[in-house]
């Protein structure tokens, strides 16, 4: 019996959970020996000019080796020239900085644009002496008006990036302007909704370490792709091949470890010109204040249909905050614009996105990455709608979701759907709730008027992963001459159970058991060539490629086990659950994997493959969250979260569980407690954890999930990624439950984060605007 | 300053500058890596160790306050003969962990939860661990994992 769909406890614990993993902090290499300890000094100011950098008294301190400025940065290759900028160019294809106008420096310039920015570096020798030293360092700054929100910036009172002569930095989608689409709709809703910026937070910060020597820099990074790590590395001036990049544990990416970010840069730069190897691992207030974070989109919906529930028109107009440098261009929201219409066969759809620079930490992908924008909103839609035609949201999602019989669709905004159950998922969701009961109650507390009222909240989710398939992914299979095998893989595990799901693959078709696979990532001398780990591709691309090599590794296998039964190659067969090579109808010969690798060239059978997919795959399902809301203090208690989740066919439950628990706790996370804050002028108010509301194991309930498995025709292995889905379709469920639990009393909605401050002040305005209405009437 | 601690069991004499924290002390000084640190607030919990085998966080205790003290970290859990604590086989079992930065803190946590309280409900076992966040799992099977440790230990 094969091992894929059987649950199989992970092989990478046992070290994590004996000895810990060995994050960059925590690396021993001989060559970090002696490593310099790196303090950024960062701005303390949100907009301003730089008009001067003292630091001889940081100089003086004990312990400093070199305090580094971008004047000192004369060995680096310039920057390519500005070029013209058109704001109306389509989005830059993958996750890209804009450069031109709005290139984004190492060390700050003449300029900084956000709280946080990296000024300057100081090395030292220990930890306790950088940050002594950092605080010497004399910053002289003129300061400008800050840009702090969307709206500042559109009202282009200052200018970032006065080359570009605006802060709206991209423009895309579909023209928005054709009013008639909602024409013959009985029931029209329109409103503002805001998709709040939020830190990506893995427990582990960002942290790189250096070292420069016989003309190789090795570095030694936390990200979620040692190959595109190294590409970016070559801006210090080396070509590929001169540098090595490692990706030792990594606690936690979420996407802002997608690649490397400028602090690593100018890390590997400074081991490079001091020639002393160096550290730097981020405390949680730099990684608060300049790790990319997430979402901060401000969005206009209007949606349209019958009485009766259909749905005729949406439109959705984009405006992304994408902080003070453009990494990621219009990529984000022009996934918004994508995934627009959801999971319904709408008419008529038109979307569109526009993107500011404001001084505000960069924004780029954070779990979901443009997609659970999409789904807030037309789940937020959906329910606006159905409230104002008076229909059950249940109903009005059945009404309009993609039929099976539908499938391949491709929707108004193009997005190529290839399979999806959609009302299956919500069935299952709504049965395993009990959803006529939980209405029951519903109804028996509102009219009781109870203080504590129940909220039900659905969200029906369809998202895209694997968006760069014809990138595909590399693996590399040797089998040697003592029966185990090694894999290399160029997908990148932080957390998501790789070794374990790829041995798993390797046994499934070559009967070598996990305990001789061993799985190998990250690393550049090893792994040259590889795409990583974003965008929920792994298992599809990476464990398809190494399905495909494992197929490769047995074609050859069966040559040189053929040679030696001295038999036909047709002949020849491999037990996959005993691992033995037999001759059909010869039972009692048979050859062991050892045996047979040890008769190829060099003792090892080898495969080196890369696989890559025609089309992203359409994970989807449904949500169902059930909170309790006391409307005498605005507190929200989350109770129950039922989840389908439908990504094809489950190589191991027990990883897939992992993934959709932690993807439903960060979109919940999203809905209720957290919020990245800024004042007017521009400076941080949450950048410590003392400050920033992440959610806890207290906040949680236990979640329940119900198994769907629609295969995708797209891949061998028939799966979608699942590391994403979670989070897209949670935010939008916790959302539409507080909301519900209220909306009897007048409130229409809510931004998140559903702080009992916010939800009591709703609740509070919806009892004015009642009672003046009351009153009018009399 | 001088300063005297048993880790693990071990007993490590160092003398190292009044600031340091007993974090720095583990991992610096007696060279014990698995203890991370995760934000230096006293809010993530991710450096949770045993101190006289109550749960601390070793970001905010200084190596002078454990002078003369007993310090237990995710290294000194698993018996001599290297078998797993119940807490730590239960994290395996029930898959509580993925990228495992915070699971030294957490399983440090747990142990020092189920001590107070053998056998805590699940409500219990969710504000016991309203200190240690977890950015992976949901917590949904550090949760299961402490439970299912709980009923296996011997109160």
């Amino acid at each position: 019996m094969s091992i894929l769909g059987t649950r199989v406890i992970r092989t990478e614990d046992p070290r994590l959970l004996t000895a810990g993993g060995i994050y960059v902090d925590d690396l021993r290499e001989p060559e970090l020996d002696g490593a310099a300890r790196a303090t950024f000094v960062r701005s303390t100011v949100a907009h301003a000019l730089i008009t001067g950098i003292d630091t001889s008294a940081a100089l003086e301190q004990p312990g400093v080796i070199a305090v580094l400025t971008a004047a000192d940065m004369t060995d680096l290759p310039p920057p390519p020239p500005a070029g013209e900028f058109d704001p109306d160019a389509p989005a830059v294809e993958g996750p890209l900085p804009l450069g031109g106008v709005w290139s984004e420096p190492l060390l700050a310039v003449d300029r900084v644009r956000f709280v946080g920015e990296p000024v300057a570096i100081v090395l030292t020798d220990s930890t306790y002496q950088g940050e002594d030293a950092a605080e010497l360092v004399s910053v002289d700054y003129e300061q400008l008006p800050a840009v702090p929100s969307i709206e500042a910036a559109l009202a282009a009172g200052s200018l970032l990036f006065p080359d570009a002569g605006t802060n709206v930095c991209q423009k895309g989608g579909q023209d928005t302007s054709d009013e008639s689409i909602f024409d013959g709709c009985e029931v029209v809703v329109e409103g503002d909704i805001v998709n709040q910026r939020v830190a990506c937070l893995p427990m582990e910060g960002r942290s790189t370490a250096a070292a420069f020597s016989g003309g190789k820099l090795t570095v030694w990074a936390s990200t979620q792709n040692a190959q595109l790590s190294r590409l970016i590395l070559t801006a210090i001036g080396l070509p590929p091949d001169a540098i090595r990049v490692v990706a030792p544990d990594v606690g936690g990416g979420f996407g802002a470890k997608i690649g490397v970010d400028r602090e690593s840069i100018i890390v590997a730069w400074a081991a490079k010109h001091t020639g002393r190897p160096v550290r730097w691992v981020e405390t949680r207030n730099e990684n608060l204040l300049a790790m990319t974070q997430g979402r901060a989109q401000e969005l206009h919906i209007k949606i349209g249909g019958s009485r009766d529930g259909h749905i005729k028109a949406y439109r959705l107009n984009v405006l992304q905050d994408t902080g003070a440098y453009a990494r990621m261009s219009g990529f984000l929201p022009s996934l918004t614009v994508l995934m627009a219409p959801g999971v319904y066969d709408i008419p008529a759809v038109q979307a569109d996105y526009k993107v500011v620079v404001t001084d505000g930490t960069p924004i780029a992908a954070y779990r979901g990455a443009g997609r659970p924008e999409a789904a807030a909103t037309i789940e937020r839609a959906v329910d606006w709608f159905a409230a104002e035609a008076g229909l059950d949201p249940a109903r009005v999602r059945k009404l309009n979701f993609i039929k099976p019989g539908q499938f391949p669709f491709v929707t108004k905004t193009g997005a190529p759907y290839d399979s999806g159950e959609y009302e299956a998922a919500l069935d299952k969701v709504l049965a395993k709730a009990g959803y006529e009961e939980l209405r029951a109650e519903q109804r028996r507390r509102r009219e009781a008027g109870a203080a504590r009222q129940l909220g039900i909240g659905l969200a029906s989710y369809v998202e895209v992963t694997a968006g760069d398939a014809g990138a595909g992914e590399t693996c590399k299979i040797d089998v040697h001459s003592d029966g185990t095998a090694t894999v290399y893989t160029g997908s990148s595990a932080h957390g998501q159970g790789h070794h374990t799901a790829f041995a798993m693959l390797v046994q499934a078709e070559l009967g070598i058991p996990m305990d001789k696979v061993e799985v190998i990532h990250g690393d550049t001398d090893l792994i040259p060539d590889g795409v990583g780990t974003y965008a929920s591709r792994s298992l599809q691309l990476g464990g398809s490629a190494v399905q495909k090599a494992a197929l490769e590794v047995k074609d050859e296998a069966a040559r040189q086990a053929a040679a030696l039964f001295e038999a036909a190659e047709a002949d020849v067969v491999l037990d996959a659950d005993t691992g033995l090579w037999q001759v059909r109808g010869d039972p009692d010969k048979s050859l062991t994997w050892a045996q047979v690798a040890s008769e190829a060239e060099g003792g090892t059978l080898m495969a080196n493959v890369r696989f890559t997919q025609a089309m992203p795959t359409f994970p989807f399902g449904s949500q169902l969250s059930l909170v309790e809301v006391d409307t005498e203090t605005g507190k929200v208690t989350l109770l129950r979260h039922v989840t389908c989740d439908d990504a094809g066919p489950v190589l191991n439950p027990v990883l897939m569980e992992g993934q959709r628990h932690g993807g439903i706790a960060q979109g919940a996370a999203q809905a209720l407690c957290e919020e990245v804050l800024y004042d007017a002028d521009g400076n941080p108010l949450t950048s410590t954890l003392a400050d920033y509301g992440a959610i806890t194991a207290a906040e949680l309930p236990s979640f329940e999930l119900v198994t769907s498995e629609t295969p995708t025709h797209l891949n061998p292995l028939g799966v979608k990624g699942i590391g994403e889905a979670g989070t897209i379709g949670a935010t939008p469920a916790v959302q539409n439950a507080v909301i519900d639990a209220v909306s009897h009393l007048g409130v229409r909605h809510i931004d998140m984060p559903l702080t009992p401050e916010r939800v009591w002040t709703a609740i509070q305005s919806a009892g004015l605007r009642r009672h003046v209405r009351e009153a009018s009437a009399k | 300053m001088k300063v005297e601690l048993t880790v693990n069991g071990k007993d490590i004499t160092a003398d190292v500058e009044d600031r340091t924290l007993l974090v720095h002390f583990l991992r610096d000084v007696a060279d014990l890596t698995a203890t991370n640190i995760g934000c230096e607030t006293t809010s993530c919990g991710a450096c949770t160790v045993l101190l006289d085998g109550e749960s601390v966080k070793s970001c905010t205790v200084l190596a002078a306050q454990a002078d003369g003290r007993s310090v237990t970290t995710l290294e000194g859990l698993a018996s001599d003969a290297g078998e797993m604590h119940p807490v730590q086989k239960a994290f395996h079992e029930e898959h509580g962990l993925q990228c495992g930065y915070c699971t030294p803190g957490m399983v440090m946590a747990i142990v020092s939860l189920l001590r107070e309280n053998p056998s805590p409900t699940e409500e219990q076992v969710r504000a016991g661990l309203e200190g240690n966040i977890c950015r992976c799992t949901g917590y949904h099977n550090i949760v299961k994992a402490a439970l299912s440790a709980a009923s296996g230990v011997n109160p």
